[in-house]
Formats: C-alpha cells, sequence, structure tokens
C-alpha cells in the first residue's frame, strides 16, 4: 500500500497518546506520532512527514530532498557539457 | 510496445482497436438493483438512464440528454429542467441542501442559454424531521432565489414514515426563456474551439466530503455553490458564438468534457498546469487518492468558445465575481475522436476516462 | 505542495528522460533488446499512469507491471469471508475505499452495502477502533489489507484496542509481505528483467537490506524510489547506469525518506502484535509460505477469523482470467484475452481492472492512446494553452 503523502506537523497534541495535528496544504488532520518519536533527530513542530492511513512513517529529510533534486540536475548539466564538448570537437 | 507504419495492425492495436468499438456501443445495464455507482454520474448512470428512462419515454427532445430540455412555444423558446437535491450532511461550510436546490435548477437552466424565471420545489419530509431545520433550509432557498432572479411559484409537500426517508429530499424544477439567437450544442463544438473553465475545481464535492466527518479532516473550505446566470449572460455578450456550456456537477469537469467529446465526436484536450485548483482542495485529494478533476461543482461551469473569442470570454467571465479565477484549460481537436486528453504538468499526457463508479478514497 | 511541486518538474523530467537514452540506448543497441524493469508497488503504476510517464520514455526502456498491488493479489475466497462477515447480523464492517469493489464470486462490498449490510469505508484503521467505541453493541471489524507500509498501522490500532479494553473490535488480516512474491517473480522460467523498482513506501518501514537477494542471489539490480515522477524516473537512470557500470547491487533513491534500515519501532510493533502464516493464497500466484502475517496468540481476542464463521472456501479464478500473468509481468494488460471484452473497468473479472492501480485498469484508463494518437498530441512541446 503506497499512498503517503508529506505533511508538515503542526502540533503535538499529546505526546503520550502519540496525536499530531498535520498540515497538507491547508487541509488538517489528527495523525499518529507514535512511528516516529524515537527516529534520530527527535521529533518537533514543524517538521515533515510522510503519512499514510493517518500514520506518519518516516520523517521527511529536507537535505536529502535537497540531494535528490540536485542529483538529477547536476547530471544533466553534465550531460549537456559532454553534448557541448563534444559539438565543438572537429568531425571526424 | 507497438511500431505504427508497417501497414498490418500490431496486435496491441488490435485490442485497442476492439475496445474502441465496445466503448462506442451504447452503454449496457447488466445490473438487477440500484447501487450507488448509479447515483455517480459516470457510465453506471449514463447505463441506467439509456437503458431504464430513454428507452421507455423514448423522444428526440430527451434522448439529447442535456441538462434541460428546450421547447419551443409558438415564438417563443422554453427551457425546463428538473434536479433532486440529497445531500449529507445537509448543512456544510459555505451553505446547505437549500442553497444548491436553487442553484443547481437555475444553473441548469443556465446551461441551456435560458434566463431562469420560475421554480417549482417539491419536499419528501420524513415523518420527525424538525420544522426549524426545515424552516433554515427554505431560508437559504429563498435568499438564494431572490439573488439569482427567480421565483419559487409552486411546490408540494409530502411526507413519508420514520425511516422511509433522509430527513429531507427536495425536487427542484425550473421553467426559463430562451433569447433569440442563443444556440448552445455540443454539435456545434469544432477543432480549434477552447476549453474554459469559470474558475477552481473540486471545491463542492471536497467540502462535503470533509464536512461528513468521516475522514477527520479539517480544512477552511467552503462550498462553492453560486447562481450562473448572470455569468452566462455576460459570457454571451461578450463572446456571442459561445458553442457550449454545461456545469460540471457529479462526477466533475472530466464527466463533462467527455459527454462534450462524445456527443460532438472530438478530441477534449486538457492542460494539467492549467487547470484552477485550490491548494486546499489540491492537498485534500492528495491525502485521499481522488483526483480533482472528477469531483463535484457547484458553482462553476466549462465553456467551449471560438478561438477568436477565446479572449473576450476570458475577461468577461474574470470580471465577474463567481468568475474571478475563470482560464482557459484546454483545447478542441478532431483527433482522437470522442476521447479527452490531459497533458501532465510532468510533460507525459494520458487518457482521462469516464467515471466507473464513485470516486472512492484510495489508500494505496 | 512542498515535496511533491520540485519532483514534478517537467524541465527536470526532460533531463531525466536524455540521460535514460543516454546510457540505454547504446545499451540496447549492443544486445538487440530493450531493458525490462519491473515496479512491485501499486502506488508506482499509479504514478507511472497518472503522470503519463511511460510515454516519456525512449523505446530502449520497458516499464512491467509486477504484483505490488495488495488489493489485486487477494484471492476471491478472502472477498467472499469479507463479505459473509460484513453480512452477519450487528456487524459493522470498515474497509479502506480500495476494496470496496474488487469483486468476489458473488459480487463486491459496495453491493453487499447495497442489500443491506453495515459496510463503511474508513482512512485509517483508528476510524475503525473509534467506530468501534462509539457503538459497544455492534460488532466492527476492520478488513486489513496491504503490505508492510500499513501492517504497523493495524498493529498499533490493535495494540490501543488492547490497551482501552475494547472488545467489540477485531481484524480481519490480509497483510501481505513483499519479499516473498518477489522471489516467487525472480524464480518464474518464463520471465525476462533486468531490474526492479523497489516499492519506496514498504521500504520506510523494512529498510533496504531486504532486498540484497535479488542482485544477491538472482543477480539483478534494485533502486528502492520514491512515488512522484521525477523519483521513477531517477530511480530508472539508477537502474540503467548499474547496467552500464557493470553494478549490481540496491540503491536507495528514497532517501528523503528511506533509511537503510527501515523504521526499528515498526518493526518492533510488527514483531509485538503479528505472526506469519505458513502459507497463504496470492491471486494469480497461487500459495506462497511465509507472505501474510495474522494476529499472534496473544492477540487472538482480536482476530475477526476466530471470532466469526468464516467460510474459508477456496474460490478459483475464472477460467478467462489472465491476472496472474499480468501480475508477474509475463504479459502486457492488452494481451490478456478478455481485456477490453468481457473485463472491463465497469464489469471486471480480475483485482488488476478492480483496483485503481492494477495494471490493467491503469492501462484501460489511462494508457489506452499512449502510442498512436497521443505521439502528435505529445510531439508539441506542452504549452499555455492561453
Amino acid at each position: 500500500m503506497c499512498l503517503g503523502i508529506p505533511g508538515q506537523l503542526v502540533e503535538i497534541i499529546d505526546v503520550e497518546q502519540h496525536r499530531g495535528m498535520a498540515d497538507i496544504d491547508g487541509v488538517r488532520r489528527e495523525i499518529n506520532i507514535g512511528l516516529v518519536l524515537n527516529e534520530p533527530g527527535g521529533l518537533k513542530v514543524g517538521d515533515w512527514v510522510l503519512i499514510h492511513v493517518g500514520f506518519a512513517m518516516s520523517v521527511l529529510d529536507e537535505e536529502e530532498a535537497e540531494r535528490t533534486l540536485s542529483f538529477i540536475k547536476l547530471m544533466g548539466e553534465v550531460w549537456d557539457d559532454e553534448k557541448a564538448q563534444f559539438s565543438q570537437e572537429a568531425p571526424l | 510496445m507497438s511500431t505504427p507504419g508497417d501497414g498490418e495492425p500490431s496486435p496491441e492495436d488490435v485490442v485497442l482497436e476492439r475496445i474502441e468499438a465496445f466503448r462506442r456501443r451504447r452503454p449496457k445495464l447488466k445490473d438487477e438493483f440500484i447501487n450507488s455507482a448509479h447515483g455517480a454520474g459516470g457510465k453506471a448512470s449514463a447505463a441506467l438512464i439509456d437503458a431504464v428512462f430513454v428507452e421507455a419515454f423514448r423522444n428526440d427532445t430527451l434522448e439529447g440528454l442535456s441538462d434541460g430540455a428546450v421547447l419551443e412555444v409558438g415564438n417563443e423558446r422554453i427551457a425546463f429542467s428538473t434536479d433532486s437535491f440529497v445531500v449529507k450532511p445537509r448543512r456544510f461550510p459555505g451553505g446547505s441542501i437549500g442553497d444548491l436546490a436553487i442553484n443547481g435548477t437555475v444553473n441548469d437552466l443556465a446551461m441551456m442559454g435560458a434566463t431562469p424565471r420560475w421554480i417549482s420545489a417539491a419536499f419528501v419530509l420524513e415523518d420527525g424531521f424538525s420544522i426549524d431545520e426545515l424552516r433554515g433550509i427554505v431560508a437559504d432557498m429563498a435568499l438564494a432565489a431572490t439573488y439569482a432572479g427567480v421565483q419559487v411559484v409552486t411546490g408540494d409537500t409530502k411526507v413519508v414514515n420514520k425511516g422511509a426517508g433522509d430527513g429531507v429530499y427536495i425536487t427542484t424544477s425550473g421553467v426559463g426563456l430562451v433569447p433569440p439567437g442563443v444556440n448552445l450544442d455540443a454539435k456545434s463544438v469544432q477543432p480549434g474551439d477552447k476549453v474554459l473553465v469559470s474558475g477552481n475545481i473540486g471545491d463542492h464535492g471536497v467540502a462535503v466530503l470533509i464536512a461528513r466527518g468521516d475522514l477527520a479532516l479539517e480544512a477552511d473550505l467552503p462550498t462553492d455553490s453560486a447562481p450562473l446566470n448572470d455569468l452566462v449572460a455576460k459570457l454571451l455578450a461578450a463572446a456571442p458564438n459561445t458553442r457550449f456550456l454545461r456545469d460540471p456537477t457529479r462526477g466533475g469537469v472530466a464527466t463533462v468534457c467527455n459527454e462534450l467529446a462524445r456527443a460532438a465526436e472530438v478530441a477534449v484536450v486538457l492542460q494539467e498546469a492549467a487547470l484552477p485548483v485550490r491548494g486546499v482542495v489540491n492537498g485534500a485529494c492528495e491525502i485521499l487518492g481522488i483526483d480533482p478533476l472528477y469531483v463535484a461543482n457547484e458553482g462553476k461551469l466549462i465553456a467551449v468558445v471560438p478561438a477568436a473569442e477565446t479572449d473576450d470570454a476570458l475577461a468577461a467571465m474574470q470580471a465577474h465575481p463567481v468568475g474571478a479565477d475563470a482560464a482557459v484549460i484546454g483545447e478542441i481537436r478532431d483527433d482522437p475522436p470522442g476521447i479527452v486528453i490531459l497533458n501532465t504538468s510532468f510533460g507525459g499526457n494520458r487518457v482521462v476516462d469516464m467515471l466507473v463508479g464513485d470516486p472512492l478514497p484510495r489508500i494505496c | 505542495m512542498k515535496f511533491v511541486d520540485e519532483y514534478r518538474d517537467p524541465a527536470a523530467a526532460r533531463m531525466a528522460v536524455s540521460q535514460i537514452e543516454a546510457v540505454a540506448g547504446p545499451l540496447t543497441a549492443k544486445s538487440g533488446q530493450h531493458l525490462k524493469f519491473m515496479e512491485v508497488c501499486g502506488g508506482h503504476t499509479h504514478t507511472i499512469y497518472k503522470h503519463g510517464i511511460e510515454n516519456l520514455l525512449p523505446e530502449s526502456v520497458e516499464l512491467v507491471h509486477g504484483p505490488g498491488c495488495p488489493v489485486c493479489v487477494i484471492p476471491m475466497g478472502r472477498v467472499e469471508d469479507a463479505i459473509a462477515v460484513a453480512e452477519t447480523p450487528g456487524v459493522i464492517f470498515t474497509s479502506f475505499g480500495d476494496m470496496m469493489r474488487v469483486p468476489g464470486a458473488d459480487g463486491n462490498l459496495l453491493e453487499a452495502k447495497a442489500r443491506g449490510a453495515d459496510v463503511r469505508m474508513v482512512y485509517s484503521p483508528l476510524d475503525a477502533l473509534r467506530i468501534a467505541e462509539a457503538n459497544p453493541d455492534r460488532q466492527v471489524v476492520f478488513f486489513a489489507v496491504g503490505f508492510e507500509t500499513t501492517a504497523p498501522s493495524t498493529a498499533v490500532t490493535v495494540l490501543k484496542a488492547k490497551e482501552r479494553g475494547v472488545t467489540n473490535f477485531s481484524v480481519f488480516c490480509n497483510h501481505v509481505t513483499i519479499v516473498p512474491p518477489l522471489k516467487a517473480i525472480l524464480e518464474s522460467p518464463d520471465l525476462r528483467l533486468d531490474g526492479f523498482l523497489g516499492p519506496g513506501h514498504v521500504s520506510t518501514v523494512i529498510g533496504n537490506r531486504p532486498y540484497r537477494f535479488v542482485p544477491g542471489v538472482y543477480g539483478k539490480p534494485l533502486v528502492t524510489a520514491g512515488f512522484e515522477p521525477l523519483d521513477i524516473l531517477q530511480a530508472i537512470v539508477m537502474l540503467v547506469r548499474q547496467i552500464d557500470e557493470g553494478r549490481c547491487e540496491v540503491e536507495n533513491q528514497y532517501t528523503r525518506a528511506v533509511h537503510d534500515e527501515g523504521n526499528p519501532r515498526a518493526l518492533a510493533i510488527l514483531a509485538e502484535v503479528f505472526e506469519l502464516r505458513p502459507h497463504f493464497e496470492w491471486r494469480g500466484l497461487g500459495f506462497i509460505s511465509q507472505s501474510a502475517l495474522k494476529l499472534n496468540d496473544d492477540f487472538a481476542d482480536f482476530d475477526a477469523e476466530l471470532r466469526f464463521n468464516v467460510p474459508g472456501v477456496r474460490v478459483a479464478d475464472p477460467k478467462a482470467c489472465q491476472c496472474g500473468e499480468v501480475l508477474k509481468g509475463v504479459i502486457k494488460p492488452w494481451e490478456c484475452k478478455v481485456f477490453g471484452t468481457a473485463c472491463t473497468p465497469e464489469t471486471p473479472i480480475g483485482t488488476c481492472m478492480v483496483s485503481s492501480e492494477g495494471a490493467c485498469a491503469a492501462y484501460y484508463n489511462y494508457g489506452r492512446f499512449t502510442r498512436s494518437a497521443t505521439i502528435p498530441v505529445r510531439a508539441a512541446e506542452p504549452e499555455p494553452v492561453a
């Protein structure tokens, strides 16, 4: 089952009961944060989490997200450079 | 993957042809009992209407299957339409069943180009229903009628046993006059025409889903229920050669575009990046796995206008309070006929098919 | 939307596609065969069709849809069991939306609801528990489906039910695990695959290590992939690069959500509440051992199969149904003999057509015109229409 969507934790309603409030583009839903309370780095209001059937499954790592996005763009630049270089070389 | 251009149709092409032939056939009704899919506005609804109602009532006007009927009486053209309202919950952010009951029928008439004038309202009330609540609903209807410029001139009331109804069911019928020179018809739609929407899509369906409370979502989202007759009048004044109007209620924009594509035998090509959707509607649809294209609207219209009149049509709508977020969302092409295609923001494309049953939230 | 929109950037998509072609093109020219990658997650199938990714890919790469749709693989007999429980007087039967239209031998849950069964759709198992607490005089049953992504949520719900002393709540458990069907696919003699897109959300729970046998034993690379269109394209880039560079390993594309070790808390909860069934029938794949979960003895009180009389009859798939072959990626949807004729979204024979990310439903609804008609549509660069 795969529908997991990113949402921002805007409130920790009750730590003991594992209840948090998530905001997904203006829609709010109470979520269970029990599965991510012990993630390395801890959990705090403002963190982004992956939500699946009302549970936070994972804390989204913004640095890794950046890295993922720049990976493609970097490779794209490398490829464009190669293409540019190739077209500058004299035809065989 | 098939390689076109060999002369011989590939096995895949043969199967695709077979599907298309199947699709062109009239929808068949195989069910013995009504289920919720029959009310969703998609394929099951179409099959039911065709096999049970059109089959029995047989006449040209009905078989046009528009939102309403245009009838000639002497030199006048009268538009006549009916609709039933069963929404739960009866009250939701921004409105109630009463607003829908008036605006829904006003809009059906407006989509035929008519000036709505007179409404009838029939109530089926369940034994034990609160009269206070009824007063509230009727007050909403009165306000909506005044705002839309129509009068409720006749009606009916019935009471059914407790358990035999759902609080209240409302049926409204409406009569309006179609001005001379106004001829809206799906069949007049041509390749090159543009497809416009009058504003943000998906508001009403999501607002009601949230108001039901089962999904425990909270959002600041009111219904978009509104009368469109004034907007239509301004639109037709600015773009007199407008071909087609329809309000995307049950089944959403996707259903209207599919009905149009089939009736006019054209392709409707939509641009995902151009679809106006509020962030909060997008968020709710993402959570639930629903596509905003299939979600009901109660205060929006789809218009198909000739390319030359697009700018004027858009400007006229954007200048109107209920059309402020109007946008051009697609165009009409000749191929492939009967199909709606979406060019995705990502650069790919896909077919937007008719809804099968109710759009169900998914978790997968 | 943050964490979403950036991964739907068309410019980045074009870059990714040219990278794929740059590497895969020469590879396939040499071997004479295009590369076939299987995605084993229903969510991936859905994204691929929703964003029209397949017709962006070059001819050198083909995506095959595998059995990662836990709705698709539920055999008809289990749906019949669910309906039987739903029709038991006094029961409120709760289910995710996905399962409502899956056909048993005699109709689906929506039809049972039309006949009078109290079937209610829920978004979360916790909603089902809330319904139980609000209706103490009724028996509330939750239809639990899903892979390891969803199982922890069911487990937490059962733990809460026990903690709160809710006795009118039970679970009809059909959770399945991802590794056994992967193995079954890899063992198929009629399969030719060059690599896998790993199920990103299952991996948030189980991590990346359980997939090591894929390159280790079967010599195929696997890249755990996210669910946005750019994630999928990037994962394909990583796969073709592995092949090009002669590597064969498990890689993680979905690093923003997936840690190598998964989610230890979720795994611990799974171990606390569930145990593996000795075997379980998968639609189209037959019986697979150790592939599904049931509530263990400590939580037997919450097991709907023990609380209710469940027929437990095995219902054979209709002869015409070729769902199994589609699930294994052996045939494409349009190659199934009943695709588009007897089996359509309105009249589905098999679950591949019912579930919104069954390969057949996705292809029928989205993919029919990808080759012929939409190529001229695609040829023009997407531009604002106004």
